[in-house]
């Protein structure tokens, strides 16, 4: 089942520069969150400090607090913990290239020290289900490697992966913007259904897509949140009229 | 049809049809550059098929298998010198490629920084020193300590020599692997060290082989640093510690010897020697091919 | 940005303002031939009705392009929903000119009586309502349109009015009867046309604000936006 999250007076730095500005959001269990935005507003910065992968760039430093269910995201718990609660998926496919489809799925199990065979193949089915990628590879799991795929399909094998540890929320950076109409509309209906289970936060530059996928949106901008609401709300009427602006395509 | 755009138009030009001067170019650089192909290539199949001529004749099961005889007696082969050349390979392939890829490592995933600028140019620099120079070395690190020449020295000689190429190679590899590999091993909660052996290093496998193969081709032949190292031996030797015959100290002892019969062993010698090398990286390509999946 | 649906919502809204012309021109000019019983007015009336029809097919050609090309959101699809709305009313206030100049034509048939209902009064707040329901589309204002709601109250009484009167007229004098029912169904058509300029101004109001206030509903405020933009 997911979490909820719930972010408090986020800041976060690159050095001398500020990318975050005061940030409050809760997000609601089970729900799908959609963040938007102009590029280098903020978003992706935003959701890469709620799996700390943000640290991966020197110099990366954040203020204030945010919880995952129960669980304190910069006090008390270490990167690579939590990272196992909360998976993500990036904006260009990135299967592991020398690892088999089986591999690649059970990588995040294995290289955590998990070893048992027969648990492995059930993990591997399930989530290569949970994924809808199943049918289309079940005949060459240990055989082909996961770069030999479609790009579609890599990025449903990443989610696959993602799942296989089992995280309770998952992150999405624009996990269609590489992807053809028919992989995208895949994909979105599979966010539909991961809803029942997991939390959804997913970052896309494609308003209809948000609308189509998520309850609630966030409206980002200069590295400020300028509106968070239900995403009817944000397509229909708007209340700030630097939203209204870039839902209606006057900027960004 | 409404236009969008409030530039002035592109003015209409017609291209001119290509001139027959410029195709003549083209086809006297494409046969330019088969040319120095051919050149670089020529130098290359000469020696392999004056070995060939010199040497073949001379190979046969009694030069595979037996050592050599004493001055005078015809007969006798380089079998101890082949296999001491491997014993001594084998030991510095054993320190230098662990080594040279734990510092390839640290240059790409630890060492984008002033350390590893300084790490990177001892690097360079170990690998301008000649190779007596190293020999040298060697000499005085092992051989003086234990007061006699052995295998063991040939090997540090020669492990010294190739852990430059490989660490060089290795970073080169590494940096390779695109960042977001390695992104979805830490967004799958795997820590940075475990994420470089199992994820990174995995990825640039093979490259990292050609490295090392490389490595390995080039001190296969060195004979510098064996001369005050491994020494030689005229007799079957296993052991690290003593002195041991080698393939490349063989040929040189017997080519600047004054009797034909060593000359003819040396040729031999020398065939064996490439097709050795040639051979052993020909089987790490084939079995790095085998294993690698499908579209990988 | 987006210049292309910018001249075609730019192109929407001319061409609903040229009809809301027609219509309102078709309007007063049924109400003049009431009061100077004038055939010619009648049939001007008749003969535009096609132009009203036909503006009518090209606005919701043009609007549904747009939602099918240009996915609008927020105030843009209200604008677009409202248009189509406010088109199909603009048409129904077309065809009651229509009827109102027929029942006219009736009348001027008929020997001239005096009947004791102002029609002409009537006429001149029904005009000025979908002239103001107009001016609320031109303006984006919603108080414009607000006050519209109020106005048809006091028409809704005037034919309320109207119909006791005539009614009582033709039990007195059963001979003007024809005359009066004309009026009477004048007197009705009138009132349809004001609430056609009601639904106008509650379209403007869901374009504006965002609020339903069809039916009566309260929008939670009246008052303009902050920084309304041109439309």
């Amino acid at each position: 089942m997911g979490v909820g999250i719930a972010v408090e007076q986020l800041n976060a730095f690159y050095g001398k520069t500020q990318a975050l500005f005061d940030i409050n959001i809760t997000v609601l269990a089970n729900h799908a969150t959609a963040l938007i935005g102009p590029s280098g507003c903020g978003k992706s910065t935003f959701i890469r400090c709620l799996n700390r992968m943000h640290e991966t760039v020197p110099e990366a430093r954040v203020e204030g607090k945010v919880s995952i269910g129960d669980l304190s995201v910069y006090n008390g718990t270490s990167a690579t913990e939590l990272r196992r609660r909360v998976g993500m998926v990036f904006q260009k496919p990135n299967p592991f290239p020398t690892m088999s489809i089986y591999d690649n799925v059970a990588a995040g199990l294995r290289l955590n020290g998990f070893r048992n065979r027969k648990k492995l193949d059930e993990i591997v089915q399930r989530s290569l289900h949970s994924a809808a990628l199943w049918d289309e590879v079940k005949d060459h799991l240990h055989k082909k490697s996961g770069a030999s795929l479609s790009g579609g399909q890599q990025q449903r094998l990443c989610i696959a992966r993602a799942l296989a540890v089992q995280p309770e929320v998952l992150l999405m950076d624009e996990p269609c913007s590489a992807l053809d109409p028919i992989s995208t509309g895949k994909i979105e209906e599979l966010i539909f259904q991961l809803k029942e289970q997991y939390t959804i936060v997913i970052v896309t530059h494609n308003m209809q897509q948000a609308a189509r996928v998520a309850e609630f949106t966030g409206f980002f901008l200069l590295g400020k949140m300028i509106e968070f609401d239900k995403t009817e709300k944000i397509f229909t009427n708007p209340s700030d009229k630097r939203t209204e602006d870039y839902v209606t395509g006057r900027f960004g | 049809m409404n236009s969008t755009s409030t530039a002035a138009p592109i003015p209409q030009i017609t291209m001119p049809p290509v001139s027959w001067r410029r195709r003549v170019t083209d086809h006297v650089m494409t046969g330019v550059s088969v040319l120095t192909v051919l050149l670089v290539l020529l130098p290359l199949i000469a020696i392999f098929g004056y070995l060939v001529f010199k040497g073949i004749g001379s190979i046969n099961i009694a030069f595979l298998t037996q050592t050599p005889k004493p001055v005078g007696e015809p007969g006798g082969g380089m079998a101890n010198a082949i296999a001491g050349s491997m014993v001594i390979l084998g030991i510095a392939s054993l320190l230098g490629v662990p080594l040279g890829i734990g510092a390839g490592i640290f240059l790409s995933e630890y060492g984008r920084n002033r350390y590893g600028d300084v790490v990177r140019f001892v690097s360079d620099v170990l690998n301008g020193v000649p190779s007596i120079v190293i020999g040298i070395v060697a000499y005085g690190l092992v051989v003086m300590r234990q007061k006699h020449f052995s295998a063991l020295a040939g090997g540090v000689a020669l492990a010294i020599m190739m852990i430059p190429t490989i660490a060089r190679t290795t970073e080169q590899m590494l940096l390779l692997v695109p960042q977001a590999i390695r992104e979805a091993a830490y967004g799958l909660g795997v820590s940075r060290w475990r994420t470089t052996l199992s994820i990174t290093l995995r990825t640039a496998t093979s490259g990292v082989i050609t490295g090392v193969m490389l490595a390995f081709a080039r001190v296969a032949g060195e004979t510098a640093p064996l001369l005050f190292t491994a020494f030689g031996n005229q007799f079957w030797n296993w052991k690290a510690d003593q002195p041991t015959a080698a393939l490349s100290l063989q040929i040189f002892t017997y080519a600047i010897s004054p009797f034909d019969e060593w000359h003819r062993q040396a040729w031999a010698g020398a065939l064996v020697l490439i097709v050795l090398i040639v051979g052993a990286v020909a089987a790490v390509r084939i079995a790095v091919r085998h294993g690698t999946l499908a579209g990988a | 940005m987006r210049t292309r649906f910018q001249q075609q919502m730019e192109d929407l809204r001319e061409k609903l303002l040229r009809m809301g012309g027609l219509a309102e021109l078709a309007v007063d000019r049924a109400c003049q031939a009431y009061t100077e019983r004038d055939l010619t007015r009648c049939q001007l009336v008749l003969e535009n009705e096609s132009l009203i029809n036909a503006a009518e097919r090209e606005i919701d050609e043009l609007a549904f392009d747009i939602l099918a090309t240009q996915q609008p959101a927020a105030v843009d699809l209200r604008f677009i929903l409202a248009v189509t709305k406010i088109n199909a009313d603009l048409e129904r206030v077309g065809d009651q000119a229509v009827n109102i100049a027929e029942r006219i034509m009736d009348l001027i048939e008929l020997p001239a009586v005096d009947l004791p209902v102002d029609i002409p009064r009537m006429a001149t707040a029904v005009s000025a309502m979908v002239r103001r329901a107009l001016e609320s589309f031109v303006e984006g204002k919603a108080e414009l349109a607000q006050a519209v709601l109020e106005m048809d109250h006091v028409v809704d009484r005037m034919r309320d009015e109207a119909f006791i009167v005539l009614v009582r007229k033709m039990n007195e004098q059963p001979q003007v009867t024809q005359q009066a029912l004309d009026a009477l169904l004048v007197a009705r058509n009138l009132e349809r046309v004001a609430d056609h300029a009601t639904n106008i101004s509650e379209d403007v109001i869901f374009w504006v604000l965002g609020a339903d206030v069809r039916h009566h509903a309260q929008a939670a405020s009246v008052a303009p936006r902050p920084e309304r933009r041109e439309q």
